[in-house]
């Protein structure tokens, strides 16, 4: 008689995942905090595809024929635009979160590739103005470490609404990380669990953000551009609303953009993906008839070239990278992986960047970790990575014709999947079919 | 220019750039200045970085004397959302009647209202100290990290929410204080700073009538059982 043995069965609902986290709140009564941005899998990039030339379009000689990388960002009101040799910036990340060891090599490697760098929250550390070509200053709603003489001291201002990975949240920064120099930066009691507000202290919606941009101006005589910051959420209307209140460039970052510290809930559940967002920013550019006069940086889970190229394609004028920077320099780097296995993770998972005890040196402010990292030979890593992204796009956009990065459109591209193709809004791959557009047929 | 004659601008005439650029200027050769007619219009005098003395003479809209440095600024009339937001050094001296997030997030310097300071009031103060002759608005000092504010009047709802080293002394009523904010005792040393800030802002009140209030420090860390407290 043939014997039936039952398989053990996990639940697709109730994973080990979900077991786990069910079990940790339940010990200990705190949601969880972790750094990164979302890690559930999302439509992304990697459901579309660049529709090569062949017969009807022209290819441009990959090695030979020059395909330009350069942008100029915040022209429209600006005394002193910035002038970047490459579409791929860094993204904004505090000292106080990074090291400042970490932040100065973020302006070492931007700086050598001709792109820049943003501060964070918390303030301007010499150490970053020191070595970034072009720093980028966020105007946060803490305004911890917000001095005026910085503000004339930077290249740009951003004016940050939220960040992809907590939409409508403010930030975080643990007691662990509040030292003696990050307190005294931010005016805070040393050791403290550090809460940034969510809203801004001095004006509320649009028709106040209007004032306090032609402030700014004001204060800094019309020579920076001025960036208006947001997590992607009701995209369309925000970029609106922000071109109206006189940004020279809008940041939308998606929900794959990474965090210093924020709760997993908030991480995994609040905003829409970086895909999702960017074809709302581009429709309210358009309508307003200022794309390309009023520059669209896209942040959230850029890691390759190809990123960069399809962004572009949709119609953004830059990125930002955030997380990919900082896996250049070298966080998560399998070298430290019996640390990272001493604090319950493995290389290429840890997020506990709250937590200050980064193995690879980057996201602490504990004295002896931070020695670890070379910021020479970080910013040499990075700038090794700024360049394969943007040789990358560039390969991609010489095989789509094009002799400028900016020359890339949507008509280059095509989704693999239907959801990819809903949201990028471009047709689904041996279609013309956009899901969600009027008209579209097979 | 005679130092003892001010140098008059005038927003009638000039514009708002023409006006601030002069007061930026690195060769500017005054140390008195007097702006006319400012009409209510936004970011009068923003980003003064010289020890001048500038009186705009009139009422005044959003973020007058923003962010300044060194100068002393009087505002002959009322001052808009976020008079002095951001100061660092100087002082600031409003008139009339102050609206929202005055003083918001200054960092140094003395701002005083010689009215009443609606809503938020001294949010996120970094270190400023803020005298009001007369009333503040709810959600004054939240988040307030350092500095002092003197209340001669009363104090709306939820002073000094999650509040942290800011000092406060309201002499009138507190519709509610915030989250982590409590009354505390009053030494020898607060007195004689309460007595000095009054002082400044040109009053010699009873400082026994006052209450200083401040941080319990009970949620400067995240726990479970402080839940409910948020």
């Amino acid at each position: 008689m043939t014997r039936h043995i039952t398989q053990p069965r996990e639940s697709a609902t109730f994973n080990r995942s979900v077991i786990a986290e069910i079990q940790r709140a339940a010990e200990t009564g705190i949601y969880d905090i972790r750094g990164w941005g979302a890690k559930r899998s999302l439509p992304h990039f990697d459901d579309l595809l660049f529709l090569g030339a062949s017969m009807s379009r022209y290819p441009l000689e990959g090695y030979r024929e020059r395909c330009g990388t350069d942008i100029v960002l915040g022209d429209r009101n600006a005394k002193y635009p910035l002038h970047l040799d490459t579409p791929v910036t860094i993204a904004g990340m505090s000292f106080g979160a990074l090291s400042g060891r970490a932040k100065e090599a973020l302006g070492r490697g931007a700086s050598e590739v001709g792109t820049s760098t943003t501060t964070g929250d918390g303030g301007m550390t010499p150490e970053e103005r020191g070595q970034s070509k072009n720093l980028v200053y966020q105007y946060l709603p803490s305004r911890y470490g917000m001095n005026p003489d910085d503000l004339r001291k930077a290249d740009a201002i951003e004016i940050v609404l939220g960040q992809g990975a907590k939409p409508g949240g403010g930030g975080m920064l643990l007691g662990q990380k509040i030292t003696e120099r990050v307190a005294g930066m931010r005016t805070l009691p040393q050791g403290v669990d550090q809460r940034s507000a969510s809203r801004h202290p001095d004006w509320t919606g649009p028709d106040d953000l209007t004032i306090k941009i032609a402030e700014l101006r004001e204060i800094t005589d019309w020579e920076k551009p001025i960036y208006v910051k947001v997590g992607a959420t009701r995209t369309y209307y925000d970029v609106k609303l922000a071109v109206h209140a006189g940004a020279d460039v809008v940041v939308v970052d998606g929900m794959q953009g990474g965090t210093a510290a924020t709760q997993e809930v908030f991480i995994e559940h609040v905003g829409i993906p970086t895909l999702a967002a960017i074809p709302q920013a581009v429709q309210a550019l358009q309508e307003l008839g200022v794309h390309r006069k009023v520059q669209l940086i896209v942040s959230g889970g850029i890691r390759t070239g190809a990123d960069v190229a399809k962004a572009m394609a949709l119609g953004a004028d830059a990125v930002a990278i955030g997380t990919a920077a900082l896996i250049a320099l070298g966080d998560n780097d399998p070298r430290w992986q019996e640390e990272y296995e001493a604090l319950g993770t493995t290389a290429g998972a840890y997020d506990d960047f709250q937590a200050g005890r980064d193995p690879a040196g980057i996201t602490t402010q504990d004295p002896e970790l931070q020695l670890r990292f070379d910021p020479v030979e970080g910013g040499r890593r990075l700038a090794n990575y700024l360049r394969v992204l943007t040789m990358e796009a560039q390969t991609i956009a010489r095989a789509c014709g094009k002799a400028h990065l900016q020359h890339l459109e949507p008509e280059d591209l095509v989704a693999i999947t239907i959801e990819a193709a809903a949201m990028a809004r471009v047709p689904l791959a041996g279609t013309s079919w956009i899901p969600g557009q009027p008209g579209a047929g097979l | 220019m005679d130092a003892l004659t001010p140098l008059e601008l005038d927003l009638s005439t000039s514009t708002l750039r023409e006006v601030n650029a002069t007061l930026h200027a690195p060769d500017l050769d005054a140390d008195t200045v007097v702006v006319r007619h400012p009409a209510g219009k936004h970011s009068v005098a923003v980003g003064l970085t010289k020890p001048i003395s500038v009186t705009i003479d009139g009422h005044v809209g959003y973020y007058a004397a923003g962010m300044n440095q060194a100068a002393d600024v009087v505002i002959n009339g009322n001052a808009g959302v976020g008079v002095a937001e951001n100061m660092m050094s100087g002082s600031v001296w409003v008139k009339g009647s102050a609206s929202q997030s005055a003083g918001a997030t200054a960092h140094g310097g003395l701002l005083v209202i010689e009215g009443d300071a609606a809503a938020r009031c001294g949010i996120s103060m970094k270190g400023v100290d803020i005298v009001v002759g007369g009333s503040i608005g709810h959600m004054s000092a939240f988040m307030a990290q350092a500095g002092t504010l003197v209340v001669r009047g009363d104090a709306g709802d939820a002073l000094g929410d999650s509040i942290y080293e800011a000092r406060l002394y309201v002499r009138g009523t507190v519709a509610s204080l915030g989250a982590d904010c409590v009354a505390k005792e009053m030494g020898p040393e607060h007195h004689e700073q309460l007595a000095a800030l009054l002082k400044a802002a040109g009053h010699d009140d009873d400082t026994h009538e006052y209450t200083r209030y401040g941080s319990s420090r009970t949620l400067y860390h995240f726990h479970v059982d402080n839940a409910s407290a948020y």
